[in-house]
């Protein structure tokens, strides 16, 4: 297997794009990352998109996008895996390079949420249906039964909770992409609409439009194209149970902590050598338990931890330094890739405001549904 | 000089509290009023609807211009709840108030921008000296289905204008208006309720409209918000009209006279034309009122008017839009309000 880097990074804004369809979205991100990267050929490339049948009623994406990207030929593949569809579309990608298949290889998310008249029962497609959906359980339902459980075991508070998202939309400030740069407080938590409880609206990752992108290459290349390659150290991917009654404890996420042990195996490195991690807070509660699952706390205290301010800057670690899904936005094929992206951006040193110092080695964490799959990437400044 | 000549404005008596419908479906009252700035609605009366509005309305219009009925050359009523798919709200209007048989009587509808569309062919009439007198009028008594989000806000009540050149109370400076096809709302026929695209009913439809004609009045009129005393925009909700004044750099103080919404709702065809009414029955002479109206479909129509010295005369002569909202109120309970809106089916 060869060394992988990763050359090239484009998104476009997170939000509400009423004037751009799937494909201008992914084009858009698509071009980008391939001028980012100096390519104007790809070899073949893979897009991560969750629904975008029920989204938009275009199915077959693989093939729009390489034609509408203007790559029309090349080998292009669909990979789903709910919202952790992105993340596992960069996974394929760096496949494909290592296996020496190809050298020039996009990785592309996308999805186009907004122009749906019920996004709840498409995400809700995540779920395992026959046990879950048929009963009209759908995903801040599910997390919701995650938090209670946590809160009840370790005694976080209501109060704790709400500071994962006030941290996320603080760090959110500085990106210019995300949705909600907007600051958050903790009367602007607890006074938001109640979803599931103790989920309220503002521990809810929203939905949003969006497109990103990555290029890969092998690593002895990267230089011909980027005098700041990527490289791609470790990756680890898992499933776990589909269905929440299948977890054998509501506190855990399975899935995220085999991900985690075979990317910190394959990179050679542990949690100590991490300096900040993307993770997939699609609610409050799911960046406390993946924080621990990855290792960065001891079980039930990363809920604490965060809230006495170790997950943001001058902390133990710097956690969603984007602003993550609740305050960049979570358009949900494409999340996995913009975590990327955001590592990419951290690792060059090129994140502005947001830049977290000295950062050598990140982390990224995608998730599908509600721990039915996760993939953990390890990256490196070289 | 051509603008408004009368102007008049009809608030139903009955009211329903926001509080009271969110306790009807277990919604959360506080989360509510904070999300949509509204306390209270209208509700029309079971003898009430758009032809009754719009005759109170154009009474009072009538009221303030003091002139011979006769006189009037053209009536326009726009509403989405015309009481009939096929004959004229207008007709009746017409005769309850002397006017005619000589006029020409027409309904508009669009959406909520369908008053503000009979004002415009009406000062268009006027200023092309085809009429001495025409009168524009938005009324409704609005729709919104049970549970949806929509009720609180969907309410009851209009304004009329008479545009003229003689005893002008209130001169249109600038209009402008600004249309897309942005389908975010709408109503099939033989359908009870309005559909709405959700959140694309913001940004890409009323924000896009209102703020696109809202800047292109401005630049055509060469004037800046603090050129205005009051400022009005099309009241969906009540924070949509204070976010879209602000973008465009108008105070919460300019907008705070013409902000019906949170003791009225929604009126729909009414909305912005009851704010502009509103204003005038405080205006002093000299001052400019901006206004925006918008129709989802799309499009808004956009007004500059300046009050003249003719303007104070006119203003005691009929009950003020904030009177009418402040006093003689009568609270409904749902089960009223759902019989009183023909929700629910009673045996004849």
């Amino acid at each position: 297997m060869r060394d992988v880097a990763i050359i090239g990074v484009g998104m476009t804004k997170f939000g509400e794009l009423w004037d751009q369809n799937i494909r201008d979205m992914f084009a858009e991100a698509a071009l980008k990352a391939m001028e980012d990267a100096g390519v104007k050929k790809l070899d073949a490339m893979y897009v991560g998109a969750m629904s975008s049948g029920l989204y938009t009623f275009q199915e077959h994406i693989a093939s729009v996008m390489a034609d509408y990207i203007g790559q029309v030929g090349i080998p292009s593949t669909r990979v789903e895996s709910a919202c952790a569809s992105g993340g596992l579309a960069v996974k394929s990608a760096i496949i494909e390079v290592a296996s020496g298949m190809s050298d020039i290889v996009l990785a592309g998310g996308v999805e186009k949420m907004w122009d749906a008249d019920d996004g709840s029962m498409i995400l809700a497609t995540a779920a395992d249906q026959e046990y879950e959906g048929f009963h009209g359980v759908t995903f801040p339902g599910l997390y919701a039964m995650m938090a209670n459980a946590y809160m009840d075991r370790y005694g976080l508070t209501r109060e704790e909770l709400a500071q994962v998202p006030i941290k996320n939309h603080k760090h959110a400030i500085n990106n210019p992409n995300a949705q909600y740069p907007f600051p958050l407080n903790l009367d602007g938590v607890l006074k938001s609409s109640m979803v599931a409880d103790p989920l309220r609206l503002m521990d809810c990752s929203p939905i949003t439009d969006g497109a990103a992108a990555v290029i890969v290459c092998p690593l002895d290349r990267a230089k011909e194209f980027t005098n700041k390659p990527i490289k791609v150290k470790g990756i680890g991917a898992a499933t776990g149970p589909i269905a929440l009654h299948d977890h054998k404890d509501l506190t855990r996420l399975d899935a995220v902590r085999l991900a985690g042990e075979r990317a910190y195996k394959m990179a050679g490195v542990t949690k100590d050598d991490i300096d900040f991690v993307e993770v997939h807070d699609c609610f409050s509660i799911a960046e406390i338990i993946v924080a621990e699952e990855l290792g960065f706390f001891g079980y039930g205290e990363a809920g604490k931890a965060i809230a006495n301010g170790q997950g943001t800057y001058g902390g133990r670690i710097v956690i969603n330094p984007s602003g993550g899904l609740k305050a960049k936005g979570h358009p949900v094929g494409a999340t996995g890739t913009a975590q990327i992206l955001e590592a990419v951006t951290q690792l060059r040193g090129d994140a502005g405001k947001r830049q977290v110092k000295d950062a050598k080695i990140g982390m990224t964490q995608n998730m599908g549904g509600s721990g039915g799959s996760s993939v953990v990437h390890i990256l490196e400044a070289v | 000089m051509i603008g408004i000549v009368g102007f008049g404005s009809y608030v139903p008596a009955y009211r329903i509290k926001a509080r009271t419908i969110a306790a009807q479906w277990g919604d959360d009252a506080d989360t509510i009023e904070r999300g949509l700035l509204l306390t209270e609605k209208t509700v029309p009366g079971q003898d009430e609807d758009t032809i009754t509005i719009s005759i109170a309305a154009a009474k009072n219009a009538i009221k303030r211009a003091g002139i011979d009925p006769q006189k009037i050359g053209a009536v326009y009523i726009g509403s989405e709840s015309h009481p009939y798919a096929v004959k004229p709200s207008g007709t009746v209007l017409v005769d309850a108030l002397g006017i005619g048989p000589h006029v020409h009587v027409a309904d508009f509808e669009f959406a909520c921008k369908a008053g503000a569309e009979a004002m415009f062919v009406s000062y268009s009439h006027v200023k092309s000296g085809n009429m001495e007198y025409s009168m524009g009028i938005g009324a409704d008594t609005s729709q919104g289905a049970p549970g949806d989000a929509l009720e609180y806000s969907a309410s009851a009540g209009g304004s009329a204008f008479i545009f003229g050149t003689k005893n002008v109370v209130a001169e249109l400076l600038y209009e402008h208006s600004y249309t897309s096809d942005t389908p975010d709302f709408w109503r099939r026929e033989y359908q009870h309720y309005p559909r709405h695209g959700g959140r694309f009913t913001g940004e890409p439809a009323y924000f896009k409209h209102v703020l696109g004609c809202g800047n292109a009045l401005l630049e055509k009129s060469g004037m800046k918000p603090e050129d205005f005393a009051q400022a009005v925009f099309h009241m969906p909700n009540g924070k949509f009209p204070l976010k879209a004044g602000k973008i465009l750099g108008f105070t919460n103080e300019q907008m705070k006279q013409g902000w019906v919404v949170n003791k009225m709702g929604n009126t729909y065809s009414g909305s912005s034309p009851t704010g502009l009414s509103a204003c005038l029955d405080v205006m002093k002479p000299g001052e400019k009122v901006f206004m925006i109206s918008f129709g989802s479909g799309a499009g808004s129509d956009g007004f500059i008017f300046e009050a003249t010295d003719e303007l104070p005369k006119v203003q005691p002569l009929a009950p003020t839009v904030h009177d009418q909202l402040d006093n003689n109120k009568i609270y409904l309970e749902y089960g009223q309000y759902a019989a009183y809106r023909r929700k629910i089916r009673f045996n004849d």
